[in-house]
Order: structure tokens, then C-alpha cells, then sequence
């Protein structure tokens, strides 16, 4: 099947497709890149309590350009709002929300996933010696829930879902669903299920593109 | 009478010492205690050992700090391949710790707190666990982490009075009081400065009992 017969999403529509599944009332992190675009499609009216690593709790979208506060800022150091009802922490207690299970939600970004919920984002190499671990440690090993966003591919078309991940792991067996530019799929003791795929696309396809066996759920 | 306004620069950096490990504030350009670093630049301390989130951006005072020399060894979440720390490491010529900042945070915590080690999951499972002890604990994977305390803690507040009572403006919190409770001298800068019982009780993030030496920077 040649490309044309299906659009891959771009970063705002993987971020839109996970903010579909956002429901009201979790509290949720969102890391730097695609994640924080998520916060852009869960409409206003549903309430959704934003953290932010850096101790900002209920974090609101961006301001006007007239309107920015200097000291507000999210973990991407991007000026933000603060919702009503929100307020502000130190990093120690921002962590202990993280880390001690508070968070309904954890999206992140990530150079690969596992069949078994194994999560690579830090490191290309262990050898690499410039690392960036950031906040993700701890969150991955705290949310009750993680979610990945990500390309389904790299640039040269590797597959970012893998049987094991070849990069250095950042937690292991955690993730619980990944939501691509192709499809969404849930991190199963069976390896991944496609939950959803983009319109035109099969999974013969899909797997054509993953290094990791798929499986869907026999139409009942 | 209880004062720790002190009413220069000299006199708020006076006593540190080489090798001293300096706890920096800040995340993002937010928070950081930039006048007191280029306040510790003019001092003169050598062979630091700086704990701070990030690298620093060029063009930042901790970018300064590294650039003249003055940093042995960095302790933080993250750096930025292109930044000056970045292109350090890459050739050798700095020491760094990289630490989960949720541990960072933790392991001051645990210092200010008197708690001699902590056992978390965050990165029990990765490279960062090489060699280290773990533990399983509850069915989990779990790593031991040490206190990590400083000489020295250099944090920006936005209010203070004469006891060292501090706040703080919105996201400008964040590790300046885990900070301020985990070093021998915590010198803290303020943009403003109240009378004695004019900050609102309530309100008072940081009890004075974590500072040393209050310097008023306005602005």
C-alpha cells in the first residue's frame, strides 16, 4: 500500500488524539516536546489539574503576550498561566507528587518503547556522555498511569516499538499505552494491542512498520 | 537583635571557601540567585562542586563560573550538549554528577532533614544504578541515595525579613527552599523587605531558621 492512501498525523494531531483520552479530573504531568502540546487540546471546560516538575500545580495555557508573568514558567521554561484554584510547591514536594503515585498521569516523549512497558528517553548511548535525565526517572517509576507520545518511526524509518529497547532504559515496565503519528496502542501482557489506527491504514501495514508483533482484539 | 541583613556583596559571600560545594537555586532562568553568583565569581572560590538543575545556558552566570575555571565538578539533572558545560564534559574537563532531579531534590531534602539515606525505584532499573546498592523493597527495585548537603546555599527569595523568613514568587519556589535547608551557610537574596511580623505568618515558605545571611537586591 503506497503512502498516499494514508495521512500520518502530525505532532498536533498525536497530541490531540491523547487529549481525547484525558477524562476530567486527573492530575497530570506532561513532558517537554509533543506531551506539552497535549494540554492545548483538552478544552477549557474540562478540568484537568496540570503539574508542572518545576512545583506548578494546575498550570494554564499560555498568555497573552501582554500579559506574561516572569516568574511563571512550566518544565519546557515556557511562560505559562495558572489556573484558578492552582498554586505553587517546592521541587522536593513537586516530587514527592510525582514520585509517591499523586499523578492520575504521566505523558511523556521517548526515543523507544518496549513490548513489556520498558521505556528509552535519556540516553542514545550508554557510552554518550552527555546525558539528559531531567525529571523523567522519577516520573516514569511514580505515575499511576504512563502514556508515551512519539513518532511510530525514527527519521531513517526504524521502529520506535520494539520487542526490547536498544537505548538506555529509563524504567522498566511502565508504560502503559502509546499514542504514534499511526496508531494508539496499549502495552499488554501480550505485547501491544492496537487500540486505533489512522484512516486508510492496516495492520498489516502497521506492522510492516514495527519491529515489535502487534495484535488487535478479535471484532466481537 | 536578630539580623542577618547583611549590606554588601562582600560581606554576603565572606567565608566561602575552595572546594566548597554550592547549592545553586533556580529552574529555567527563574529563581536563579544570578547577583549572588556573580557575587561568588568575584570572590574568588575555586574547585566548586555546584549543584544546580542544569548546566546553564550560555550566557548565564553559571556559563561565566564554568568558563573561568572555577567548577571541578557539577551535579545536576541535566546538560545541554551545545552549552559550555556540555562541550566541557565532552572533552573531559568537567566532572559531572547526573542525578534523577526528583532525587536531587530529595537527597538535599534528606540532608536538611537529617536523614542519613533513602531507598527510591527512580532509576534503580538504569546505568544510573551501576555498581550502586539496591534493594528490593514491596516487590520493587529500589536504589540507595545519600544525603547531599552544601557549604554553601546561594537562593533567591522575594521577600525577607530581619529573622530570614522568606517567600517566594510563583515558580521561582522550586529548590530554593529544599536548598536553603540543606547547607552549613544559606545566603539568600530578596528582591523586597518587610518589617519584622509583616509577612504574613501563613504565608512564610522558608522560616528563617534555614538562613544565614539575607542581601537585599532590588529589582
Amino acid at each position: 500500500m503506497a503512502d498516499s492512501e494514508f495521512l500520518p498525523l502530525d505532532r498536533n494531531g498525536i497530541a490531540d488524539r491523547c487529549a481525547r483520552d484525558i477524562p476530567e479530573g486527573w492530575v497530570v504531568n506532561l513532558g517537554i516536546g509533543i506531551p506539552t502540546q497535549v494540554a492545548d487540546f483538552v478544552p477549557t471546560d474540562r478540568e484537568v489539574i496540570f503539574h508542572a516538575e518545576n512545583g506548578v500545580i494546575g498550570v494554564g495555557p499560555a498568555p497573552a503576550p501582554d500579559k506574561v508573568n516572569p516568574f511563571l514558567i512550566n518544565a519546557s521554561t515556557t511562560h505559562v498561566t495558572l489556573r484558578p484554584g492552582g498554586c505553587f510547591v517546592h521541587h522536593a514536594d513537586s516530587f514527592a507528587i510525582a514520585r509517591g503515585g499523586h499523578l492520575d498521569l504521566c505523558v511523556l516523549g521517548a526515543f523507544e518503547v518496549a513490548q513489556n512497558g520498558d521505556i528509552a528517553n535519556w540516553a542514545r548511548s550508554a557510552d554518550e556522555p552527555v546525558k539528559q535525565v531531567g525529571g523523567a526517572m522519577d516520573l516514569a517509576i511514580g505515575a499511576k498511569r504512563l502514556w508515551v507520545v512519539m513518532e511510530h518511526t525514527t527519521k531513517e524509518g526504524h521502529s520506535r516499538l520494539r520487542q526490547r529497547c536498544t537505548y538506555p532504559l529509563t524504567a522498566k515496565s511502565v508504560v502503559k499505552r502509546v499514542y504514534t503519528n499511526l496508531a494508539v496502542l496499549d502495552v499488554t501482557p501480550r505485547g501491544f494491542m492496537v487500540l486505533d489506527m489512522i484512516p486508510g491504514l492496516t495492520l498489516e501495514v502497521l506492522q510492516a512498520r514495527t519491529e515489535a508483533p502487534l495484535y488487535m482484539e478479535e471484532l466481537r | 537583635m536578630i539580623d542577618k541583613f547583611v549590606h554588601s556583596m562582600t560581606e554576603a559571600m565572606a567565608g566561602i571557601e575552595d572546594g566548597s560545594t554550592v547549592l545553586l537555586g533556580g529552574f529555567g532562568d527563574v529563581g536563579i540567585p544570578t547577583p549572588l553568583l556573580n557575587g561568588l565569581i568575584e570572590q574568588g572560590a575555586r574547585d566548586l562542586t555546584i549543584v544546580v538543575v542544569a548546566g546553564g545556558r550560555d550566557g548565564s552566570a553559571i556559563e561565566r563560573l564554568l568558563s573561568l575555571g572555577r567548577v571541578r565538578k557539577m551535579i545536576c539533572s541535566f546538560v545541554r550538549p551545545a552549552s559550555l558545560a556540555g562541550r566541557l564534559l565532552q572533552r573531559g574537563e568537567l566532572e559531572v554528577e547526573i542525578v534523577p532531579q526528583g532525587t536531587m531534590a530529595e537527597r538535599m531534602r534528606a540532608a536538611g532533614a537529617g536523614i542519613t539515606g533513602f531507598y527510591t525505584p527512580t532509576g534503580a532499573d538504569t546505568l544510573l544504578a551501576e555498581g550502586r546498592e539496591t534493594r528490593e523493597i514491596g516487590g520493587r527495585l529500589c536504589l540507595l541515595e545519600y544525603p547531599l548537603p552544601g557549604d554553601v546555599a546561594l537562593i533567591e527569595a522575594w521577600c525577607a525579613d530581619r529573622w530570614g523568613n522568606l517567600t517566594f514568587r510563583e515558580s521561582a519556589r522550586n529548590f530554593n527552599p529544599v536548598m536553603a535547608m540543606a547547607a552549613t551557610l544559606t545566603i539568600a537574596m530578596t528582591r523586597n523587605i518587610a518589617a519584622l511580623g509583616e509577612i504574613t505568618p501563613d504565608a512564610v515558605v522558608t522560616p528563617g531558621i534555614f538562613v544565614d545571611r539575607v542581601l537585599h537586591v532590588p529589582g
